[in-house]
C-alpha cells in the first residue's frame, strides 16, 4: 500500500530513529518523510510543500539537517535519524524546546518541529551563534506566523542557557 | 489589589508543550481504520459548459469511489452568504480549478494518476480576468452586471467642496492577490453512518460555517452533523470559508463509500484552488486647502471577487469603511464595488479589505504632501482624527486617542528626522538609495456594523466535577493564542490560577456557536462573553452559599465539586448583547461601524540597490494602541508576524495569473520572506484602555497587516523620488521606474517637495 513503482520490490531498510533500531518495509524511492509518519507513526515531522522549500519536514540524519521529503528512504539505510520526538528526555524538554516556549517561538506549531531541529543543528555547529548567524542558519525553514523574531530570540536564549548550564 | 493577576502577564501557551514536542495532532496526523483518500478533479478552463467526461485507460476504475454533483443529497452549494457557489460543477464551470468530480481510493499514491486520467471536454465560453474587463461587461458572468455588491458611504457636501479647494489631488492605487501560505495545507477527514450522520475533523477557523454548509449540502438536521477542529497549522483567513468546500467533498465521498475519507491538499493544489487576498483598485480624488487640510473627497474602491460571491461583500465593506484612514474628512463619498471575474474566488486574508484601501490612502497622503509642499509627517499631523470628530461613517471618536502623540513616539523610535538628514547626504553619492516611509492607520475590531448583533454569539464556562474550569467556545486556536488568552480571561474573572482553566476542543457537539474566529473579534468580543460566563459560575457558587466573596483556589475547587455532585452538570452561558448607544444604519452605511478601533503608526526604513533594484527593509518600527495588552509575548508575536506578512505583500509575494489560473503555485516561485530577509521589527504598544473590550483589550490580529505596504512604498519613493502605486513592488518594477525616470531627466533627480 505504498508507492507502486513498477519493476521495483519493497526492500527491508533499517536505521536508528531516536535511539531505537527500526526496520521498515518500503519501496526504495519512498520518501523518508512518509516512512517516518506512516510506518513509524512519528507524525511530529510535518509536510509543508513536498519539494524541499519550507523545511517543515526537517530531521537530522547522521547529524546533518535534511528535508525528509527529498530523501529516498533507501538513503537512510544504516543511518541515525533524530526527529522532534527524539529531542526531549522523557518529560524533560530539550533546552531549545523550553526556549521556544518561553520566547514565543511556536505559534501555530506546524513549522516548529522542523525549526527546532534546524536550530539544534545550528547550535551543534555553532554553540554561540550571532543573531546574523541564526538568521542565516534558519533561512531554510519557513514560518508564516512569527516573522521569525521570537524564534531567533529562542535560539539565542537556548544558546545562552546551554553555556551557563 | 488581587485584580489583574493573570491578564497582562505572559503565561505559558496552553498547547505550547504539545507543539514543541511534535505531539499536537493536526488533521493529516489522524488515521482511521479502513480510511480512503480523496482527490478532486478540477476544471482546466476558466469558463465553459461541460460536454463530456471520460475515464481514461490505465486505471482500475472499479476500485475507485467516484462522486459527481448527482450524488449530492441536498442543495449543490457551499452555503455562506449567497448560495451561488456549487460544491461540484454539474453543467458550467466558472473558473480554473473549479471542482467537478471527486475520487477516493485506499492508496493515496494512486489518486494523482487517476485524476490525470479523467478527461473533461468543454464548450468554452469567453472569460474575463480583470476588474476593468468585468466593468466593461462585454461578458456577463455573474448576475445581471458582474457586480456582487456595492456600498455608498456619504458624509457632508462633497459636491460643494471642489470650488473651495486650493489643490485637487488624484491618484490610482492597486494591490495584487496574496496567498495566505499557512504552512499546513488544507485537509479534512469525514465519516458517515446512518444513525450518527456526518462527522468531519479538519484544519479550519470556523466550525459552525462548516456545520451550516454540511447541513444544507447533505440535507441533514443540526444534530446529524458534527464538526471538530484539529490543531490548525496557520490560517490567516485562508481557512475561514474554503474548509466548508473540502469538508463537503470529504463528506460526499464518505457517504458514498461508507468509509472514512481523508482529503489533504498538496501545496500546489492548495495554492491554485483555494482563496487569496482580493486584488484591488482604489481611485482617490481629494480637495485640499492651502494649508494642507483635507476638505473632502471621493474614493472609489473596487475589488476583484473571482467567480463566486463567497465573502466578497464583507471584505468590501471593511475595505470601504477603512478607506478614509485615520483622518478627519469633513465630507467624503466612498463608492465601493466587488466585481466578478473567472478566477477562483478570492477570500478572507488578515485585514480583510483594509490593507488594500489603506495602502491607497497612505500612498495618497504622501502624494497630497508633495502637492501641498508639506512633509509626510506634517500632512498627517494636520489631518488626524481628534477626540469628538467623526469617521467617514460618522462614528464619533470617543477614545482619548492622540494620533499626533503616536506619530511623535514612532518618529522618535525610528530616529526619523536625523536619518532623513543622513540619507539625503548618502543618496548624493552612493550606489544605493535610502529612504524612510510612514503609514498611519486604524483597524476596527469585531464584525462590522450590525454584524455582532446578527451573530449573537454564545459562550459557556463549565465548573467540572473535579473542581476545575473549562471554557466552551467555537473560537479556534490556529497560532494566534485563542486558547491561552481566553483561559487567562476566565482565570482572571474567577480569581483562579491559569492552570485550573482548560479549553474544550472546538466540536459542534460540545461547544456553542461563539461565532467565527475572524475579524480580530476573539479577545474583544468572545473574551468579554467568557468573562461574563465565568462570573456567572462564581455568582452561582456564592448565591448557593458554597463560596464567600473572597476565596482561595482550593475553596473554589471544593465549592465547585460540591455543586456538581448536588446538581449535576454546572455550566454558565453568556450571549452577546450590543452595548448601549451603538447605532448602525445598514441602508445608509452610517453609524458605529466598530465597537473599537486600534490605532497605529508604522515607519519603514529601506535601502534600494541601484545595481540589482532590490529593496531591503533595514528597520521597521510598529507602534500601536490596542487597548490593554493581555499577553505581551503573544501580542508582540502577532504584530511581528503580521508585519512580516505585510513585508511579503509589499516586496515579494506576486501571484502570476494566466487565464485565471495561478502559474506559480509553489513555494519555489511564490516567494515569502525567510528569516534572512526580514529586518528587526520593533514593536511598541501604547495602552490607553478601551471603554468596551474585556479588561480594556481591543482586537489586534489584523492590524499589523495594514501598515507595512504603504510605509515601505512610501520609503521607496522617499529613496528614489519615484511614485510607485502598486504592490507587490518587485525589482523589475523598480527597474522600470528608474528607466523611465532616467529618460525623463536622470537618476537622482528628486521629485516632490521636502
Amino acid at each position: 500500500m505504498t508507492h507502486s513503482r513498477e519493476g521495483c520490490a519493497k526492500a527491508e531498510i533499517s536505521f536508528t530513529v531516536n535511539g531505537e533500531l527500526k526496520t521498515a518495509h518500503a519501496y526504495p524511492m519512498e520518501r523518508l518523510l512518509d516512512v517516518l509518519r506512516q510506518q513509524l507513526q512519528l507524525t511530529g515531522t510535518k509536510e509543508g510543500c513536498g519539494e524541499g522549500e519550507c523545511g517543515s519536514c526537517s530531521v537530522l540524519m547522521d547529524g546533518i539537517l535534511v528535508n525528509s521529503c527529498l530523501v529516498p528512504v533507501l538513503q537512510a539505510q544504516g543511518s541515525t535519524i533524530v526527529t522532534i520526538e527524539g529531542l526531549a528526555t522523557g518529560e524533560t524538554l530539550h533546552v531549545l524546546q523550553e526556549a521556544f516556549l518561553d520566547c514565543g517561538g511556536a505559534q501555530c506549531g506546524i513549522c516548529t518541529p522542523g525549526m527546532i531541529l534546524a536550530s539544534a543543528h545550528l547550535l551543534n555547529g555553532k554553540p554561540e551563534p550571532t543573531i546574523e548567524e541564526i538568521r542565516e542558519g534558519l533561512s531554510g525553514n519557513l514560518c508564516r506566523c512569527t516573522g521569525y523574531s521570537q524564534i531567533i530570540e529562542a535560539v539565542a536564549e537556548a544558546a545562552r542557557r546551554r553555556t551557563i548550564a | 489589589m488581587n485584580s489583574d493577576r493573570i491578564v497582562g502577564n505572559s503565561v505559558p501557551r496552553k498547547e505550547g508543550r504539545d507543539k514543541v514536542t511534535g505531539r499536537s495532532q493536526y488533521v493529516d496526523d489522524m488515521v482511521l481504520p479502513n480510511m480512503l483518500f480523496g482527490a478532486t478533479v478540477r476544471s482546466q478552463i476558466p469558463r465553459g459548459r461541460i460536454k463530456k467526461i471520460t475515464f481514461g485507460p490505465g486505471v482500475s476504475w472499479d476500485e475507485f469511489v467516484i462522486v459527481s454533483a448527482e450524488d449530492i443529497p441536498g442543495k449543490n452549494c457551499i452555503s455562506l452568504i449567497e448560495d451561488d457557489q456549487p460544491c461540484l460543477a454539474s453543467e458550467f464551470v466558472n473558473h480554473p480549478e473549479e471542482p467537478i468530480l471527486l475520487l477516493a481510493h485506499p492508496n493515496r499514491y494512486l489518486l494523482s494518476k487517476a485524476v490525470e486520467a479523467v478527461s473533461v471536454e468543454y464548450d468554452p465560453l469567453p472569460a474575463i480576468f480583470t476588474i476593468e474587463e468585468s466593468e466593461r461587461r462585454a461578458e456577463i458572468i455573474w448576475g445581471e452586471d458582474n457586480i456582487f455588491k456595492t456600498y455608498l458611504i456619504e458624509k457632508g457636501d462633497v459636491d460643494g467642496v471642489w470650488e473651495k479647494a486650493a489643490y485637487i489631488v488624484e491618484g490610482e492605487y492597486t494591490t495584487g492577490a496574496q496567498e495566505q501560505l499557512y504552512i499546513e495545507n488544507n485537509g479534512m477527514i469525514a465519516t458517515f453512518d446512518g444513525t450518527q450522520g456526518i462527522t468531519v475533523w479538519g484544519s479550519l477557523q470556523c466550525p459552525y460555517y462548516v456545520h451550516n454548509a454540511l447541513m444544507a449540502l447533505c440535507n441533514l438536521p443540526a444534530e446529524k452533523v458534527r464538526v471538530v477542529q484539529k490543531e490548525t497549522g496557520g490560517a490567516f483567513g485562508g481557512k475561514e470559508e474554503y474548509p466548508s468546500m473540502i469538508a463537503a467533498h470529504a463528506a460526499l465521498l464518505a457517504i458514498k463509500s461508507g468509509k472514512p475519507v481523508k482529503i489533504i491538499y498538496d501545496r500546489m493544489e492548495d495554492m491554485a484552488a483555494t482563496t487569496k487576498r482580493h486584488p484591488s483598485r482604489t481611485r482617490q480624488r481629494t480637495a485640499v486647502s492651502r494649508d494642507g487640510k483635507i476638505l473632502g473627497g471621493e474614493i472609489e474602491f473596487t475589488i476583484d471577487g473571482g467567480a463566486y460571491a463567497t465573502l466578497s461583500s464583507v471584505v468590501l465593506s471593511r475595505g470601504a469603511i477603512h478607506a478614509g484612514g485615520p483622518y478627519h474628512w469633513p465630507s467624503v463619498r466612498i463608492r465601493a464595488k466587488a466585481v466578478a471575474t473567472n478566477a477562483p474566488p478570492h477570500g478572507a486574508f488578515r485585514g480583510f479589505g483594509a490593507p488594500q484601501s489603506l495602502f491607497a490612502m497612505e500612498r495618497h497622503m504622501d502624494r497630497i504632501a508633495q502637492t501641498v509642499g508639506l512633509s509626510p509627517v506634517e500632512i498627517r499631523r494636520r489631518n488626524f482624527l481628534q477626540l469628538g470628530q467623526t469617521t467617514t461613517t460618522e462614528q464619533v471618536v470617543r477614545e482619548p486617542i492622540s494620533l499626533g502623540k503616536l506619530l511623535d513616539r514612532a518618529l522618535d523610535a525610528s530616529d526619523y528626522h536625523s536619518k532623513k538628514q543622513r540619507f539625503a547626504n548618502h543618496n548624493e553619492s552612493d550606489t544605493t538609495r535610502k529612504g524612510m516611509g510612514i503609514a498611519a492607520f486604524l483597524h476596527g475590531a469585531g464584525f462590522t456594523g450590525s454584524g455582532e448583533r446578527y451573530l449573537s454569539s454564545v459562550v459557556g464556562v463549565e465548573g467540572c466535577a473535579d473542581g476545575s474550569v473549562r471554557v466552551l467556545v467555537s473560537s479556534t486556536e490556529f497560532g494566534q493564542g485563542t486558547n491561552t488568552v481566553l483561559s487567562q480571561i476566565a482565570a482572571e474573572a474567577l480569581s483562579l490560577p491559569y492552570e485550573n482553566v482548560s479549553m474544550v476542543q472546538p466540536d459542534t457537539q460540545q461547544v456553542p456557536n461563539s461565532g467565527p474566529t475572524v475579524a480580530s473579534r476573539t479577545v474583544m468580543v468572545v473574551g468579554k462573553l467568557v468573562q461574563s460566563a465565568a462570573l456567572g459560575i462564581k455568582q452561582t457558587l456564592i448565591s448557593s452559599n458554597l463560596l464567600s466573596e473572597s476565596y482561595t483556589a482550593e475553596e473554589f475547587r471544593a465549592a465547585c465539586q460540591h455543586y456538581v455532585s448536588e446538581h449535576g452538570q454546572f455550566r454558565s452561558w453568556s450571549r452577546y448583547e450590543a452595548p448601549d448607544g451603538i447605532f448602525w444604519d445598514d441602508q445608509k452605511y452610517r453609524g458605529e461601524a466598530y465597537a473599537a478601533f486600534a490605532w497605529a503608526v508604522y515607519i519603514a526604513e529601506v535601502t534600494v540597490d541601484l545595481t540589482t533594484y532590490g529593496v531591503s527593509v533595514d528597520d521597521f518600527v510598529a507602534l500601536q494602541e490596542v487597548g490593554r495588552v493581555l499577553h505581551p509575548l503573544l501580542a508582540r508575536g502577532q504584530i511581528i508576524g503580521g508585519v512580516a506578512q505585510g513585508i511579503g505583500f509589499s516586496l515579494y509575494e506576486k501571484v502570476v495569473w494566466q487565464n485565471g489560473r495561478m502559474q506559480n503555485g509553489q513555494m519555489t516561485n511564490y516567494i515569502m520572506p525567510t528569516s534572512a530577509d526580514l529586518p528587526p521589527i520593533r514593536v511598541f504598544f501604547e495602552e490607553l484602555g478601551n471603554i468596551y473590550g474585556v479588561y480594556g483589550a481591543k482586537g489586534i490580529g489584523e492590524l499589523p497587516m495594514d501598515g507595512p505596504a504603504p510605509a515601505i512604498v512610501n520609503a521607496v519613493e522617499d529613496a528614489l523620488g519615484i511614485h510607485f502605486d502598486s504592490v507587490p513592488l518587485l525589482p523589475e518594477d523598480i527597474m522600470d521606474g528608474l528607466v523611465s525616470q532616467f529618460s525623463d531627466g536622470g537618476v537622482g533627480s528628486r521629485g516632490g517637495t521636502r
